[in-house]
């Protein structure tokens, strides 16, 4: 009764709110471009963002970030590693298919294959069962609390539409398979995919069939990619966009002053900061003891970063200097752990001679130039930050592509990292995946040997923690020892910071994510 | 003739063969392929699964052979960046790059010849040394600065052609062009210009310094005491002859434009083979870059060969020396 | 028409082209001189502060006299980055000129002196470098080293891999032109002889061949220079050039380029301004030495 009326009252809403509205295009651009349509066959938050457009996960995030029912419409802990599921009536694809509970059986099945990239999204299921055609149940390998922030990240296709166009098993390089979903999508979400062209554009326009009442008024949104900041900014300048997200920092002043321009911007839920190398020796120093096993040195290194200038010149006061790994709103934040050492360049000689190195060490230090905001600005000041006190800094800064897999070979010694908690938006991520020992499904991206025992075990307790309370107490304590031993080296928070023009109003989110079903042009 | 044909195709093949060694060299020895294509956590068995059915447990000179068996067949791979078929890339990004140095091998014949003319006849005029000086400046100034200099004037001040991209195209079959809609043209203007400038000042100076060198010869000069018309003589005789080597270097220049595309498209975000190779060279995308570099050896290579073989045909000169 | 004859046997140096040879010696000088001559050592972490950054010129409201031409975005003393960079990028421009010359005469040599197999296979090598243009050679010779390198993007290996890219094209200019004069002069009687006496190939080759070629090498070289600058900036441009913590020239534009739309236009428009008129001297002296030692476009018969 309650879906009809629903689903009544949507119908009726687009038939008054769509007729005087003319085409409505939202015009926009990011500095790179998605890598596929198909959402198994990467681990890109910018991609699943784009991605989300078009396909609807079980549970979603809402305009405050919280999660809500999306296709599934409620759930219960049947066991504890066996969670039930309930599904939306009356859904659609775009392609007129009905949507139930086999949909997600194959989806998740896809997701689960072993040659799908992003089967790490869902690491704890381990199987999916159909109870009736609007019933699913996931079957888990044990106690887990953070089922449903996964399944926000988790999107569903068509079982028909795989099965027609060949496309059930994920794309694939290993494979060989060149999926027809990499460049193609059949979705249920707000918006329809009308044409994708690597590295030309994406063009979508609004599903008139959404189950979900429209938050806004656009008929398309056109998405078009443009590495060089410069161009990006002159074509917004120009006319030919209508929002440019991220907005590099420097061009924030000439957009604020431009007539018919507005910057908008947040603090981002993306902490940057810098790792260490654990092993026995440095990479630029063979042979030798690593001085960064020595918690007088990392403090030193810490003590030696002039946080304030590097606020103030480098990223323009627009990133907050922080202690802890993570942003305030994830759970697992204290206030207490976000101090940063202070910018005290004798005190670090005095530490670094104190461990025995007053004549400084070398040490390599490495940075992506293409994946955080002025990411290898940052980097070039720390050198100078490192070196004036008598470190000899080897700084490399690469493209992402090629510096994920060296960090993740271990080859730094220090190296930039930036982590957002995505798409879990909890601190247990920073836990499991940076901080714990790598071992199995542990320490994935801690690949320099970091193992720190009282930190092993809160990894395995918070993992099967149900009371929220008990886990986020966990969460706090192990992140503080990380800050007091400076395991890490916390730079700052980045800001999200977009530029639109006036007219366009888009709300902006900590996760970075560009959801534009709650934008509105005029 | 049938003698030049048969030596100008070996040498062709030659080079084709020597340019697909050096792609598989890259492709089979450039970062492991097993390493690149199989998962972080793949066990020993998969990969050497892997490595068997990619062909790597063969002998080299095999694999060799197969390569250029795949080649043949259209077979490039799969791109490690976006996990699709090489073949359909490059087919999809062609016409934007195609279109683009169209354009601007017209723009530099257009411009190129006439001022070339010109500063042949003038060699001492104010103008001549002008055009020279601007010639100079124009191969002096990198491309990439050019290229921002016409954004912020046409494109931020003026708002008068779009600073990216190539606006509407219309599909033709496999084709796309931008040549069918006021947006697609608008969008090739200032890209195109900026190609241009870097073969516009080879060809002017090209035509000049044959012009001058043919207006000194015996047979013009034998002309002029005859009393034929200037017109004639400039128009006629020598710009004809001088035009020679300008289809020569023009053709020569198809291939470096498509190379030297590179630059203005990462500028202009113009959507063909150098910005895909670019993005190739970034993220170490093996298969992209050697694809890339096969079709780039084989359209100068034949433009080359074509070129020569003219060349044959319309130079009397040489066409009895093969005789 | 005159064209013909006023051109004469000996051109004396133009005004404009002694101005040209003169502003790029002083840039080259003031390069090569740079560690004595500049302000400071932008590379020495004592001479900067970030609080510094983005300074304009000291002639402009804000502008700090310590820094005559202002900041770039970490602080450095631009006109102290600029010498430098273009100390870096002359560096690997001649260096470039170097490798090229080197492969380029040593072939040419051995080509024109022994013919035969070594000849045509000099020939098709060269064949194949002409079929790939420049830039596309340099950026693969830059891909595949970073592919080979893990460090490819340090102060220690990018400007090996500038070199080896930039020059490994320009080679077959030299060898061709080398190997034609080898033949003409391999022909003379005077070879003849020196070869019946016994004399080791080294030996002809370098005392007795190599000096008549000297002009046209250096011809080319003058001009490669330029083009070898002007490649280094714009494979910098393009992000597989210098590291930013020891800028050339192309990085200098590079970082300055994205603040193209910010206000801070000196970052970008000083290290352009040397990149132009570093290039376009080179161009024009070498234009002019072309002229002078290539009968064929003074025209004279």
């Amino acid at each position: 009764m309650f879906r009809n009326f629903r689903l009544t009252c949507t119908a009726l809403m687009m038939a008054t709110v769509a007729a005087p509205l003319s085409a409505e295009v939202l015009r926009w651009s990011s500095q790179g471009d998605i890598v596929t349509f198909d959402p198994y066959a990467h681990t890109e938050s910018f991609t699943a963002s784009v991605i989300h457009h078009v396909y609807e996960p079980l549970v979603r995030r809402s305009e405050t970030l919280s999660i809500e029912p999306a296709l599934a419409t409620s759930w219960e802990i049947v066991e504890p590693t066996r969670w039930r599921f309930t599904l939306r009536e009356g859904v659609t694809f775009h392609n007129g298919n009905a949507f139930n509970a086999d949909d997600v059986v194959t989806s998740i099945e896809r997701l689960l294959h072993p040659d799908a990239r992003a089967r790490g999204n869902l690491s704890t299921v381990t199987g999916i069962e159909k109870v009736d055609d609007m019933t699913v149940d996931f079957l888990m390998a044990g106690p887990y609390p953070l089922l449903l922030n996964d399944l926000s990240g988790i999107f569903i296709m068509d079982k028909e539409w795989l099965e027609e166009n060949d496309a059930v098993l994920p794309g694939n390089i290993t494979t060989g398979v060149t999926s027809f979903a990499s460049t193609n999508a059949n979705g249920t979400g707000p918006f329809v995919l009308d044409s994708y062209q690597p590295d030309v554009g994406t063009i979508m326009s609004a599903n008139p069939n959404w189950w979900d009442t429209p938050k806004h008024n656009l008929t398309s949104i056109e998405f078009r990619p443009i590495t060089s900041d410069a161009t990006r900014v002159a074509a917004l300048l120009s006319g030919e966009l209508d929002m440019i997200a991220p907005v590099p920092l420097q061009d924030i002043a000439r957009l604020e002053a431009s007539d018919g321009f507005s910057v908008i911007q947040e603090p981002a839920l993306r902490l940057i900061f810098l790792g260490f190398n654990y092993r026995d020796e440095l990479h630029a120093m063979p042979g030798q003891p690593n001085p960064l096993k020595d918690e007088r040195v990392r403090k030193a290194l810490w003590h030696a970063i002039d946080h304030d200038s590097l606020r103030d010149k480098i990223m323009r006061g627009k990133s907050r200097t922080v202690g802890i790994l993570v942003a305030p709103p994830v759970p697992g934040y204290s206030a207490e752990a976000d101090v940063p050492l202070p910018y005290d360049p004798k005190g670090a000689k005095a530490l670094l001679a104190e461990a025995g190195f007053a004549d400084g060490f070398s040490t390599k230090l490495d940075c992506p130039n293409d994946r955080y905001i002025n990411d290898e600005q940052i980097c070039v000041a720390v050198k100078a930050f490192w070196e004036r006190i008598g470190l000899t800094v080897d700084l490399n800064t690469e493209s992402r592509s090629t510096y994920f897999p060296k960090v993740d070979k271990g080859e730094t010694d220090a190296y930039m990292l930036g982590w957002a908690t995505l798409p879990a938006m909890d601190g247990f991520s920073v836990l499991r995946a940076i901080l714990a020992t790598r071992d199995g499904n542990s320490g994935g991206n801690n690949p320099n040997g970091l193992s720190d025992p009282r930190i092993d075990e809160l990894n395995q307790l918070a993992a099967v923690e149900l009371d929220e309370d008990k886990r986020r107490a966990m969460l706090t304590e192990a992140l503080t020892i990380a800050r007091d031993k400076a395991y890490f080296l916390p730079l700052h928070q980045q800001p999200v910071a977009w530029a639109i023009r006036d007219g366009v109003a888009v709300p902006q989110f900590p996760d970075e994510y560009v959801r534009l079903w709650f934008a509105n042009v005029n | 003739m049938v003698g030049i044909l048969i030596s100008r195709l070996i040498q062709a093949i030659t080079v084709m063969l020597t340019v697909t060694a050096i792609a598989f060299l890259m492709f089979r020895f450039v970062g492991d392929p097993v390493q690149l294509m199989s998962r972080e956590d793949a066990s020993v068995e998969e990969k050497e699964e892997l490595r068997a059915r990619l062909g790597l447990d063969q002998p080299v000179y095999v694999q060799y052979a197969r390569f250029i068996g795949r080649v043949v067949q259209g077979d490039l791979g799969m791109s490690f960046r976006n996990q699709r078929e090489v073949a359909t890339l490059i087919a999809e990004k062609a016409p934007a790059t195609l279109e683009l140095v169209l354009i601007a091998t017209t723009l530099s014949l257009l411009i190129g010849i006439p001022l070339g003319v010109y500063s042949a006849l003038h060699p001492n005029g104010v103008l001549s040394r002008a055009i020279q000086g601007v010639s100079l400046v124009g191969i002096s100034v990198p491309t990439f600065v050019t290229g921002i200099l016409l954004i912020l004037v046409f494109a931020v001040s003026f708002r008068l052609l779009p600073s990216f991209g190539r606006g509407q195209t219309v599909d033709l079959g496999w084709w796309t062009t931008g040549f069918l809609t006021w947006s697609g043209i608008k969008a090739l203007i200032l890209p195109g210009i900026t190609l241009a400038l870097y073969s516009l000042t080879l060809i002017m100076r090209l035509v000049r310094s044959e012009m001058i060198d043919i207006l000194s010869t015996d047979y013009i000069r034998f002309a002029r005491a005859r009393g034929l018309p200037e017109r004639y003589i400039i128009f006629r005789l020598a710009l004809r002859n001088a035009l020679l080597p300008v289809i020569t270097v023009t053709g020569l220049q198809v291939g470096s434009l498509i190379a030297f595309a590179i630059v203005t498209e990462t500028v202009f975000q113009w959507p063909g083979l150098g910005l895909l190779f670019m993005q190739a060279v970034i993220f170490v995308d093996i298969p992209v870059m050697t694809s890339y570099l096969l079709l780039v050896g084989l359209v100068f290579v034949t433009i080359n060969t074509i070129v020569d073989l003219l060349y044959v045909v319309v130079d009397p000169r040489l066409r009895a020396r093969a005789a | 028409m005159k064209t013909g004859t006023i051109r004469r046997k000996r051109l004396p140096m133009p005004p404009y082209v002694m101005a040209a040879a003169l502003v790029g010696l002083a840039i080259i000088l003031a390069a090569i001189l740079s560690p004595l001559i500049s302000p400071v050592d932008p590379t020495d972490n004592a001479s900067f502060n970030l609080i510094d950054a983005e300074l304009p010129p000291s002639w402009l409201e804000g502008g700090d006299p310590r820094y005559l031409l202002g900041t770039d975005n970490q602080g450095r003393d631009l006109l102290s980055a600029i010498l430098y960079g273009a100390r870096i990028s002359i560096l690997i421009g001649a260096g470039a000129v170097l490798l090229a010359a080197t492969i380029g005469v040593s072939l040419g040599l051995l080509a024109g002196y022994l013919g035969g197999w070594v000849d045509a296979l000099v020939m098709r090598i060269a064949d194949v470098f002409l079929s790939l243009p420049t830039i596309l050679l340099a950026l693969l010779v830059a891909g595949i080293a970073r592919a080979v390198i893990p460090d490819a993007d340090s102060v220690f290996w990018a400007p090996i891999i500038l070199i080896a890219a930039i020059g490994i094209n320009e080679w077959v200019q030299y060898a061709r032109t080398v190997r034609a004069a080898t033949m003409v002069e391999a022909s003379r009687d005077y070879v003849r002889a020196v070869r019946i006496m016994g004399l080791p190939m080294p030996s002809i080759l370098f005392r007795h061949i190599l000096p008549n070629v000297i002009g046209p090498i250096l011809v080319i070289s003058t001009i490669n220079l330029a083009a070898a600058v002007l490649t280094e900036a714009t494979l910098s441009f393009l992000g597989v050039g210098m590291p930013p913590d020891y800028p050339s020239l192309g990085t200098l534009i590079r970082i300055g380029n994205e603040y193209a739309f910010s206000g801070i236009w000196w970052i970008t428009v000083f290290p352009a301004v040397t990149l132009v008129s570093l290039v376009l001297a080179t161009n024009i002296t070498g234009d002019w030495l072309r002229d002078r030692f290539n009968p064929k476009l003074r025209g004279s018969k």
